[in-house]
């Protein structure tokens, strides 16, 4: 029978999350890495035990852990980030430039293919990858080189570059996106680079339409249908369906298009979810109600999905990696909250139940599905 | 040999007890104490100093003999007390974050 494995990065350790097939009991263990912000944990798809996190702290760093046996133990693995050349500038919150320097890894992206092969993403916003399982990790500075570079700025959370999304059927071709620049493609393995933001429109930046600038919060993908993307935007939940080439809102009928987190269906390229935030200033749910959004059309046409989830006097929030799916038949869908449940849905979002309560603030989610 | 104490989190990390012991050869200064601690521990390169710029990072302290020397050059010798090993090196997380 096959299982789930749900991996939980929060502001003060990781916590695995293991349950059957039926997804109806939990277990728990954790925290990992205790006192420790981890920004993000994922497996690799071509070995499931093979596991990757990364862990920062104010005071002391970056660390990068690796695990071989599914998180059961972990080893610390290379954690230098060094920019490649000389780095440069980008651009500070008041438009003078500023030296690009290395904060942390938001985010972990284990190749298709080989468990050694790892992208990450990072702050201030550039695109690593090792191909020795962590032992060294070389920028593909490309990305930042690509011309725009000097002109990124960093949203209110930092100039993170947080979300990686690659092409099953074309191992050249990787999307990413980075708050506050936008979202960028490659189609030669991470050589070159192309900014993606034809139709995005940002009422915040001085110019609306700006080729770079837009605060793309969250990119996601269904693998059958890799030319289509969906996003969260600061404002607006938008869809392409020729790779980037042009973008158009798909927000329709939710409460508000302000959210963070987007996900997609592991079995229904048209079905997405997303969770509505009252606002950029009111960082919680519409009218105290936690209701995620889900639509069947690929946007426009939504739903709110609320049986299970608190609908009153809930003020918490669910972050841009907060939020993935299994992919078992009946699929899973999974969220995690500043408030530290994370629920669960094996029913594609018809009913929800916390599987975890009171963690620290959850961070990132993640979700693997084992044989 | 040098005695260093280290905050809990790189205890952890380096799965070591509160207090190490490293070797340095020629002068003690501070540079060297560091460039010991990281090379007798790997693991803890970074996250006591950048590494690329080898600066502190902001929230650690560096302590000896009473003194405050988290703003010293990194060529400064420590106390004798510290360099025959009768006195700690301390690294200390700064209290900071509310």
């Amino acid at each position: 029978m096959s299982s789930v494995r749900v991996l939980v990065g929060t502001r003060k350790g990781a916590f695995i999350l293991t349950s059957d097939g039926t997804r109806q009991k939990w277990e728990v263990s954790g925290p990992h890495f205790a006192g420790w912000e981890i920004y993000h944990l994922k497996g690799s798809p071509a070995d499931p035990d093979r596991l990757y996190a990364s862990q920062t702290s104010g005071w002391f760093g970056q660390v990068m852990q690796r695990s071989n046996d599914g998180g059961a133990t972990w080893a610390p693995v290379d954690n230098k980030f060094a920019y490649e050349g000389t780095p440069g500038t980008h651009q500070w919150y008041d438009g003078t430039p500023h030296p690009w320097e290395f904060k942390r890894v938001w985010h972990l992206e284990p190749s298709l293919s080989d468990p050694d092969t790892v992208y990450a993403g990072v702050e201030d916003a550039a695109l690593f990858r090792t191909t020795d399982g962590g032992t060294s990790w070389h920028e593909l500075s490309g990305l930042r080189n690509h011309g725009s570079g000097a002109k990124w700025q960093p949203g209110a959370g930092g100039l993170g570059l947080h979300t990686i999304l690659l092409d099953p059927t074309n191992a050249a071709r990787m999307y990413i996106a980075i708050s506050a620049a936008g979202a960028f493609r490659t189609d030669d393995g991470g050589t070159t680079w192309t900014p993606i933001n034809r139709g995005l429109k940002s009422q915040y930046i001085p110019d609306p339409d700006a080729e770079v600038g837009h605060c793309v919060h969250r990119i996601a993908m269904h693998p059958s249908r890799p030319d289509t993307l969906f996003m969260q935007k600061h404002w607006d939940v938008m869809r392409t369906d020729d790779a980037g080439g042009q973008w158009t809102e798909v927000s329709g009928n939710l409460p508000t298009d302000f959210g963070f987190p987007i996900e997609v269906h592991a079995h229904e390229p048209e079905t997405i979810y997303v969770v509505p935030i009252t606002s950029d200033s009111h960082h919680f749910p519409p009218e105290g109600k936690l209701r995620v959004y889900r639509s069947r059309t690929g946007g426009n046409d939504w739903e709110p999905l609320t049986v299970g989830l608190p609908q009153q006097d809930c003020y918490v929030n669910v972050l841009r990696d907060a939020m993935a799916v299994d992919s078992l038949d009946s699929c899973g869908v999974y969220f995690g909250t500043t408030g530290g449940q994370v629920y669960a849905s094996a029913n594609g979002g018809d009913t929800w139940a916390p599987i975890v309560r009171d963690l620290p603030a959850v961070l990132s989610v993640e979700v693997q599905t084992l044989p | 040999m040098i005695r260093v104490e280290l905050p809990q989190h790189l205890q952890t990390l380096a799965r070591v007890g509160r207090e190490i012991e490293v070797s340095v050869v020629g002068p003690v200064t501070l540079g060297a104490v560091l460039d010991a601690v990281e090379s007798s521990y790997p693991v803890l390169q970074g996250t006591i100093r950048d590494h690329v710029s080898k600066k502190r990072r902001p929230f650690l302290r560096f302590f000896a003999c009473q003194d405050d020397l988290s703003l010293e050059r990194p060529d400064l010798l420590l106390p004798d007390a510290v360099a025959r090993g009768t006195e700690p090196f301390l690294i200390v997380g700064a209290i900071a974050g509310g």
